[in-house]
């Protein structure tokens, strides 16, 4: 284990010190909060560079770091981190991107009076982050996920004095929060069945073959295997985080924080963490149940003697423990029992949401005006995309499109940021136009981060990621629906950048005169250089990153898998009728944009959409995004509203009943105690004094004081003694 | 009549007269006059039946009678002083206006 591992957990540490600090620092000294936070970015950039040259050194040999957290009586709780290909790729990702953005909001909360706080909370987000990237333990990567969540919680109601802002974080923190039970319980039953909830153990890891093995062959009920069960209930968490369908609502309200807050959190990383976590947990996704033997076929029953060692599973009998080479195994194994095996359930699950999901959102986005819903639901659709990867072409696939998207949807975002703040705060496309002239650098830049998600072929990153997403899809064996969906949701995605691109940048500058206080020139400007120049950088990345992942040479495939890459110069024909496709699908969804929207650009705020005129109908039902929001707000709110009027109503007319009759009788209680008090103890001890205090006032009536008269008293006795004794 | 009846009745007579003064008189000082009567008056009780009793030659009684009389020196000195402070204090020296004792 080299050096560096023992060391990687500096690269979380230091955001989470730079969060402690900048909680203490106060506001006169905010222009050390850029350094404070970017420089600890910036180290464990460098310090994530030196963990993947590490990694790449070595791809096959994970390095892992375990400790003991607490002990429960005889059994010990361990944490620890772990450096391998996914690991150290996600950890170089989310610093850079980290980095630049935090560069940018420096310019972009340059004005705002709570510019320390913000960037408290986005170390601590940063921290979390790459907590849960380099956690080898599903606990600690619960634990990050769950500081992740809060953190962007904050982060979205960070403007909280607008009511949106605040209503859209607890909508985010409340729906992520459903899949997060599914990701407890899944993490709780991972634990009964492997007893531990380290990934890489030496052997005993829950991710390692034995405990694989054992989940895939016990059956759990309705003829599920647990490791079906268990990666179903995590892949409910990812849902939740990864903003797709069904709990996908909370990501585009999610805009409301501020843009670099939606570059980061909301499209380049946390959004991403669900993805990265079925990556992580892939092993268990894939497993299938060891194949019954012959003489047993089909007995459900028999599937736990197979488990035994004697009768080893193929995916239990490789040896390697690193996720894709193992799913590799567990894929191609089985071929030889049966002719065309089913992938695991849930990799079937995972691969029918991500396309639905990305066709859906595709669908929603193209009827958006705010540049950064548009961008959002762009984000939910190409998280669908890799969900879909993930499930039909294994680790590598997804990842890959994960680290393409993070750079240019970032770059995306923090180009809306540009723009929004170069338009003084307008968000709405119809009322921006022309800002080629005005904003050229922001305008390259966007245009770059345009074509990558689009995937305009060769030079952009977008466009090998999401081939090879399409690739992998169409050579899936269940069902071909699956990359019919994604080819459409691909077609859309070029199609709503160029209308976007289009209303933002083409044509006259329509926001002229909507300006509140119209003092001063409302005329859009370029953003200061802490603005463009991240912008550059990620631009740079958007291009680059394409030469990892072409089929020519798949360098991040086999970095993921662990073998050396090989150089590839002939390219099968598949691959290559799917590229076709793909480019053909890219020329038509931006030639039919700018057929649409270039030719006549809108020369007015107030002008409808081309699509608008074309099917009133329809897009009304695309702008208001197929009515999810409303259908939750009538169905699971609704009940939720009625269930707590019931509560409110139990709670009031019967518990209170009760408590308020226990209170009477209390009352009424007392009421018996006061009057018997009063009535018979009073009265008769009052009466018994008053009978004293009148004997003894007649009784003080003998002694007045007159000393003569107490004397003739004694006189008087003396006398009677006297005759007494004389006539005895 | 023998002596000592004569002495006896005398000073029955004695504490009568005593008795009725303390009883009657309102003036302090004419009660406490009428406490020496009656004190004297058993002074003489005690001298006659020391003198006249059958034991002549005894001394108990004149021991009491010496003894009874400085008593009644220093009980006259307290009683007198008793109404001076009285009556600096009341104003007055009569019997009946002092019922501070009252109950």
């Amino acid at each position: 284990m080299s050096p560096i591992v023992s060391w990687l957990w500096l690269v979380p540490a230091l955001p989470l010190a730079a969060a402690a600090v900048l909680c203490f620092l106060p506001d006169r000294l905010r222009r050390f909060a850029l350094p404070l936070a970017g420089g600890a970015m910036g180290l464990g950039f460098l310090l994530s560079c030196a963990a993947l040259s590490e990694a790449a050194r070595s791809p096959s040999a994970a390095g892992v770091h375990n400790f003991l957290w607490l002990e429960f009586g005889g059994s010990p709780l361990m944490l620890g981190w772990i450096l391998d290909p996914l690991s150290a790729a996600m950890l170089a990702m989310v610093t850079f991107v980290g980095f630049w953005i935090f560069v940018f909001s420096a310019g972009y909360m340059a004005h705002d009076p709570h510019y320390v706080r913000f960037f408290c909370f986005l170390s601590l987000f940063a921290s979390a982050m790459l907590g849960v990237v380099m956690a080898n333990s599903l606990l600690l990567l619960f634990m990050c996920w769950e500081v992740m969540g809060l953190a962007s919680y904050l982060l979205i109601g960070f403007w909280f004095h607008k009511p949106s802002a605040a209503a859209a974080a607890k909508k985010a923190f409340i729906t992520t929060r459903i899949g997060d039970i599914g990701f407890l319980l899944g993490m709780v039953w991972l634990y009964g069945e492997s007893g531990t909830l380290l990934f890489y153990d030496q052997g005993a890891g829950c991710l390692e073959t034995s405990a694989i093995a054992r989940m895939a062959g016990h059956a759990a009920g309705a003829g599920m295997m647990a490791s079906t069960g268990i990666s179903l209930l995590l892949f409910a968490g990812a849902v939740g985080k990864s903003g797709q369908i069904p709990l996908h609502v909370w990501l585009p309200d999610a805009m409301e924080g501020p843009t670099p807050v939606s570059a980061l959190i909301h499209a380049a990383t946390m959004v991403a963490a669900g993805v990265f976590l079925m990556a992580r947990v892939y092993p268990i996704a894939s497993a299938l149940p060891p194949p019954p033997p012959v003489a047993q076929v089909a007995s459900v029953a028999s599937a736990p003697n197979a488990a035994t060692p004697d009768a080893p599973a193929p995916a239990a009998s490789h040896p390697s423990s690193l996720p894709s080479s193992s799913h590799e195994a567990s894929v191609s194994a089985p071929t030889s029992v049966r002719s065309t095996p089913l992938p695991a359930l849930c990799l079937r699950v995972m691969a029918w949401v991500g396309a639905l999901t990305a066709l859906f959102a595709a669908l929603t986005a193209v009827a958006q005006t705010d540049i950064k819903r548009i961008l959002a639901y762009s984000t939910v659709s190409q998280l669908g995309f890799m969900f879909l990867g993930l499930a039909t072409g294994g680790v590598a696939v997804g990842m890959f499109h994960l680290l393409t998207h993070a750079f240019f949807k970032a770059l995306l975002f923090l180009g809306a940021g540009s723009v929004i703040h170069g338009c003084h705060d307008e968000q709405d496309i119809r009322a921006m136009g022309g800002l080629r002239r005005w904003m050229p650098t922001t305008f390259v830049a966007y245009a770059i981060g345009m074509m990558a998600l689009a995937g305009v072929p060769l030079f952009f990153s977008g466009f090998w990621s999401k081939d090879e997403i399409l690739h992998a899809a169409a050579l899936w064996s269940p069902s071909k629906w699956p990359f019919i969906i994604g080819v459409a949701a691909a077609f859309l995605t070029a199609f709503y950048m160029t209308r976007q691109m289009v209303y933002v940048y083409a044509g006259e500058y329509r926001g002229a005169g909507r300006g509140a206080d119209g003092g001063g020139s409302m005329d859009p400007h370029e953003s200061p250089s802490l603005m463009t120049i991240p912008l550059g950088a990620l631009a740079a990345c958007a291009i680059l990153l394409s030469v990892l992942g072409t089929p020519v040479w798949p360098w991040f495939h086999a970095f993921l898998s662990g073998h050396a890459p090989r150089f590839e110069p002939s390219i099968s024909l598949g691959v290559l009728v799917v590229m076709f496709l793909s480019v053909v699908l890219t020329a038509g969804g931006i030639g039919l944009g700018l057929s649409i929207y270039a030719r006549a650009p809108s020369a007015s705020l107030a002008d409808e959409d081309p699509l608008e005129a074309w099917r009133p109908g329809l897009w009304q039902i695309l702008r208001n995004r197929f009515y999810i929001d409303e259908l939750y707000e009538s169905s699971f709110i609704a009940w939720h509203a009625a269930l707590g009027r019931f509560s409110a109503w139990l709670d009031d007319k019967v518990l209170g009943a009760a408590v308020e009759s226990v209170r009477l009788a209390a009352l009424g209680l007392a009421w018996a105690a006061r009057l018997c008090d009063e009535f018979a103890v009073n009265l008769g001890f009052d009466e018994a004094c008053d009978c004293l205090r009148q004997a003894a006032g007649r009784i003080s009536r003998f002694h007045d004081g007159q000393a003569q008269r107490y004397l003739r008293f004694l006189a008087l006795a003396l006398s009677a003694l006297a005759f007494w004794i004389l006539w005895k | 009549m023998t002596s000592l009846q004569g002495f006896l009745v005398l000073s029955a007579l004695l504490f009568c007269v005593g008795l009725g003064a303390v009883l009657t008189r309102r003036n302090v000082i004419l009660a406490l006059i009428g406490v020496e009567l009656m004190l004297n008056a058993a002074n003489l009780n005690f001298i006659a039946f020391a003198r006249l009793g059958p034991h002549p030659n005894a001394m108990e009684g004149w021991m009491f009678v010496v003894f009874s009389i400085a008593v009644a020196a220093a009980e006259a000195a307290v009683g007198l002083a008793l109404v001076i402070a009285i009556y600096r204090r009341l104003r007055t020296a009569h019997l009946d206006q002092m019922d501070s004792l009252k109950g």
